[in-house]
């Protein structure tokens, strides 16, 4: 369904400062799936993301989306069959338009966009129709401007946005990050509920241990540009946070055991 | 005060730039990309206009080549901007002196006059307008018809994609648009409507010069602010509509001030600039002085 294969990554390649964020990475998603990316600061995590969004262009691998090889698809063509929410609430939404502005946009992704009118009258029910689910009231203020909005509801508005169109595969970049933890669990709650009703395949970034064991039937734990863990189904259900911190220092373990190496 | 006669030719002016300034504030205000093309697109329309009626093309038609010539600017510079990654307003100004060769190429010297062609106002007897306000209404209707359009495509799928590249371009990439695409679209639309401005000017001036989109620019972006100053911001239709309106108050004021005198002082229209830059200071200063007051 989603398949990268041998994917690197360097930034500021050739400089001093070069880094290579993702070594020679294979990664097979079945459809349905539902993975948590987690890994500390700097494993890679958002740069796998971006790098299937086609926001950097790779120094070597492969992408396939459904059977098409997309590798040299630019971002906006891989845009048609990919959903994203940001870490931002700020991003995904545009705040001079109005609510049903933005849902109008993301109704045409990777669609031609002609001159036919941006709003249909026929679009508004169904509109209103998505927004319910959020029991936010938003389907009451469809010509709200979206910058009246808060982060929270805005971050809301984004992931009706991505789905709306059933994507091939949902990217969401540690999208609960920037809200506090009453509107975070909110959204948490709607990720699960909008991915189980339309089966979504997802690829979701997170800090939080506890989130990446709670969602989804796999587990994917990234180090320095590595996957150094995953874990799916059965076997993922029976993990429990230490076994999760145990892998996790083990493997920051290992690096600073190397750096000692090198001192001696 | 001003005559009935110089008001009167101050609001023709302010319609005839008005479409210039509709399309500054497509790309100053919407698309977010500030373009001092148009200081070489306004004289650029000028001049295929004036070429085009004295080798005997309709006055009508030589309007739609200018358009043409314009759109083809500004994708000059969407292009230097987009492809070869040069700042915004950089590649305008780049475009903008090389417009100015171009112009006097086009018109093989630094001025063209239009005396004895037959221009847009020769066609009004035909269409049963005569007198003296017919280049006004003929003016109004043309410029309101532009404004009308410009709202229409911007409530568009199309119009709403120029809109997101303008306010969040992660944004509407992640929606599937090439930003690209849409800033050469935006760019060319708005010198298209630079260009169709400057060839009216010139068919009613009748003259097309080169150095006439000196400070082009500036008036539009004193229209704008002046508009928006006086009519509010906040929604795509209403601040078209300020924009166009906005050029109005800004030659009316012009015009004002050129008729103030002090004993012996009097402004000359050499002082445009400066009194453009004034206003300019004042709208801008506007929103604050408002604030204050508010708050005593």
């Amino acid at each position: 369904m989603i398949r990268i294969e041998a994917y690197t990554q360097y930034f500021h390649r050739g400089s001093v400062n070069e880094v290579r964020a993702l070594q020679h990475i294979d990664l097979d998603l079945a459809k349905g799936d539902f993975v948590t990316l987690i890994g500390s600061n700097g494993a890679g995590k958002s740069t796998l993301l971006n790098g299937l969004a086609g926001v950097h262009r790779p120094d070597a691998g492969r992408f396939y989306i459904g059977d098409r090889d997309v590798t040299q698809w630019p971002e906006h063509r891989r845009a048609a069959c990919i959903g994203r929410v940001f870490q931002d609430p700020l991003v995904g939404t545009c705040a001079t338009l109005s609510i049903e502005q933005n849902l109008a946009l993301a109704v045409k992704r990777g669609q031609r966009r002609g001159l036919g009118k941006g709003v249909r009258r026929r679009q508004r029910n169904f509109f209103a129709d998505q927004l319910r689910i959020l029991d936010l009231g938003l389907e009451k203020r469809l010509k709200a401007s979206v910058g009246l909005l808060s982060g929270g509801q805005r971050q809301a508005l984004t992931m009706v946005m991505a789905t709306l169109m059933e994507p091939e595969v949902l990217l969401l970049d540690e999208h609960t990050a920037a809200l506090d933890p009453k509107t975070a669990r909110q959204i948490i709650d709607l990720t699960e509920r909008l991915v189980a009703a339309r089966q979504l395949t997802t690829l979701m970034v997170t800090h939080n241990m506890a989130q990446a064991l709670a969602l989804g039937n796999r587990l994917i734990m990234l180090h320095q540009g590595r996957i150094i863990l995953d874990v799916r189904g059965e076997e993922k259900a029976g993990l429990t946070l230490e076994d999760l911190l145990e892998r996790f220092y083990t493997a920051q373990g290992e690096a600073f055991s190397m750096d000692r190496a090198l001192l001696c | 005060m001003i005559s009935w006669y110089a008001a009167v030719g101050a609001v023709e002016q302010g319609l005839l730039y008005g479409i210039m300034v509709v399309g500054v504030f497509l790309t100053f205000r919407v698309l977010d990309f500030p373009d001092l093309t148009v200081d070489g697109s306004l004289p650029l329309g000028a001049a295929v206009s004036a070429v085009a009626i004295t080798h005997g093309i309709h006055p009508l038609a030589a309007l739609v080549l200018a358009m043409a010539a314009g759109f083809m600017a500004g994708m000059v510079t969407a292009l230097l901007n987009t492809k070869l990654n040069i700042l915004h307003l950089l590649a305008s100004i780049l475009t903008m002196i090389a417009l100015y060769s171009i112009n006097i190429r086009i018109m093989d010297g630094p001025n063209i006059s239009l005396l004895g062609a037959r221009t847009l106002l020769d066609l009004l007897p035909e269409t049963g307008l005569v007198g003296y306000g017919a280049a006004v209404v003929l003016y109004g209707v043309l410029a309101t018809g532009v404004t009308a359009f410009v709202i229409w495509f911007l409530h568009t799928e199309l119009g709403l994609a120029v809109l997101a590249t303008g306010d969040n371009p992660r944004m509407i990439t992640a929606q599937g648009v090439n930003t690209h695409s849409i800033i050469l679209l935006g760019v060319g639309l708005s010198n298209a409507l630079v260009a169709l401005s400057g060839a009216l000017v010139a068919q009613n001036q009748g003259a097309a010069d080169v150095n006439m989109g000196v400070g082009t620019i500036i008036a539009g972006l004193a229209s704008v602010i002046v508009g928006e100053t006086v009519f509010g911001r906040g929604g795509i239709a209403r601040g078209c509509i300020a924009a166009l309106l906005g050029s109005i108050l800004y030659r009316v004021a012009i015009a004002l001030a050129l008729g103030l005198k002090w004993g012996a002082f009097a402004f000359t229209p050499s002082d445009l600039n400066l009194i453009t830059a004034l206003i300019v200071v004042v709208a801008l200063m506007t929103p604050f002085i408002k604030k204050r007051w508010a708050r005593l």
